[in-house]
């Protein structure tokens, strides 16, 4: 593949040796480049973390926005401008504890945006603390005897907030990533990809997960397809994440995220 | 009887950070971490152009191309 959008001129990248965003950024460059979008059409908005930088490396006109507020620049952006592809490149954290609001209602609204979710199980930028999707008992800088809350599950939130797409992915399996990625920009509405990546240095070390490349491989071991799921029982899927296409359903057409008519 | 597929690897050295997935990933051991902790290209021939490393590398440090022989 050509990474003809790649800013090769920005790079190295400021992430860690082995972090996953670099991983999920490629698959998402993939996705873009396989829907022939006009790149002139294609907008990326991000909130603040490490995952959060990722546009800047990318030829896409982009905005850098706060801490959990990529979705409302987002959502002004595609009202504004209904033809352009509006994607939210964003952390766990930024998505789902300071930005959890933000994500619930514009699903609920089913604004015709993409949100990619860089899930790395914690707040990697400020030194590992815990997200709201830290699975429980891991170590974080908030939680140095193991995590006791429970975690959201993200696929089942935006699924129940309303989102007309949601898939699950990791970056072990970046083709599987690619397709949902690619699948969840060319949908009309709101769409939702948890992108399960990895933060060796933060929540890797404090969890004992070995090398990035262990860390990487060990998602064969943890994560099961859907089709494959589909027929387990619950008891068979203790400790398993599930990827795969979760919700598929066509928007409401009054939802239609265009400036309204104007009454003849 | 067709010809072995053969496939060359490009190493960015410069965005490189030595962090062993592709080592991980690689079904045919092309790579190796040498006894200083860097990436080396150790099996060039064994590749079967698979592109693993390429798409695992978070530093889109490797290009893997066939060889075409004309
Ligand atoms: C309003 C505000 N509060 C807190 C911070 C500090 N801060 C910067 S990044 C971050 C968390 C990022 O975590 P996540 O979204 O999971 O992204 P990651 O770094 O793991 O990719 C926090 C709390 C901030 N920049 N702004
Ligand atoms: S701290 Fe974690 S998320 Fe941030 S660059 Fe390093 S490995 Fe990646
Ligand atoms: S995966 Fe990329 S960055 Fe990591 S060691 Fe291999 S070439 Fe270097």
């Amino acid at each position: 593949m050509k990474l003809d959008a790649l800013r090769s001129e920005r790079l190295p990248n400021i992430w860690c040796p082995g972090c996953g965003n670099g991983i999920v950024l490629r698959a998402l460059l993939e996705a873009i480049d396989q829907l022939k979008l006009d790149p002139d059409k294609v907008v990326l908005v991000s909130g603040i973390g490490c995952s959060s930088r990722a546009p800047a490396y990318t030829a896409f006109d982009n905005v850098h926005t706060l801490h959990g507020r990529a979705i409302p620049v987002a959502t002004g952006i595609k009202l504004a401008n209904p033809d352009l592809t509006v994607i939210v490149v964003t952390g766990d954290g930024d998505s789902s504890a300071i930005g959890g609001n933000h994500l619930i209602h514009a699903a609920r609204r089913d604004v015709d945006i993409t949100v990619i979710v860089f899930n790395n199980f914690n707040y990697g930028m400020t030194g590992g603390q815990g997200s709201p999707l830290t699975p429980v008992s891991s170590i974080t800088t908030t939680a140095p005897n193991g995590t006791l809350d429970r975690p959201f599950d993200l696929v089942n939130l935006a699924a129940g907030a309303g989102a007309t797409y949601v898939a699950r992915s990791g970056i072990y399996f970046t083709k599987h990533m690619v397709d949902h990625i690619r699948k969840a920009i060319a949908h009309h509405g709101f769409s939702l990809v948890d992108a399960v990546a990895q933060c060796p240095t933060y929540f890797g070390r404090f969890n004992k997960k070995g090398s990035a490349g262990q860390m990487l491989v060990s998602q064969k071991d943890w994560m099961v397809l859907k089709s494959v799921a589909d027929k387990k029982t619950p008891e068979e899927l203790v400790g398993k994440t599930v990827i795969g296409e979760f919700v598929n359903i066509e928007r409401n057409p009054a939802q239609s995220g265009e400036a309204p008519k104007e009454q003849a | 009887m067709p010809e072995k597929k053969t496939y060359k690897i490009t190493h960015n050295r410069k965005w490189c950070k030595d962090c062993g997935i592709c080592v991980a990933v690689c079904p045919k051991k092309v790579f190796e971490m040498d006894h200083n902790g860097r990436q080396a290209i150790v099996n060039p021939q064994d590749c079967i152009g698979c592109q693993m490393c390429v798409e695992h590398c978070p530093d889109f440090a490797l290009i893997v191309e066939e060889v075409s022989h004309e």
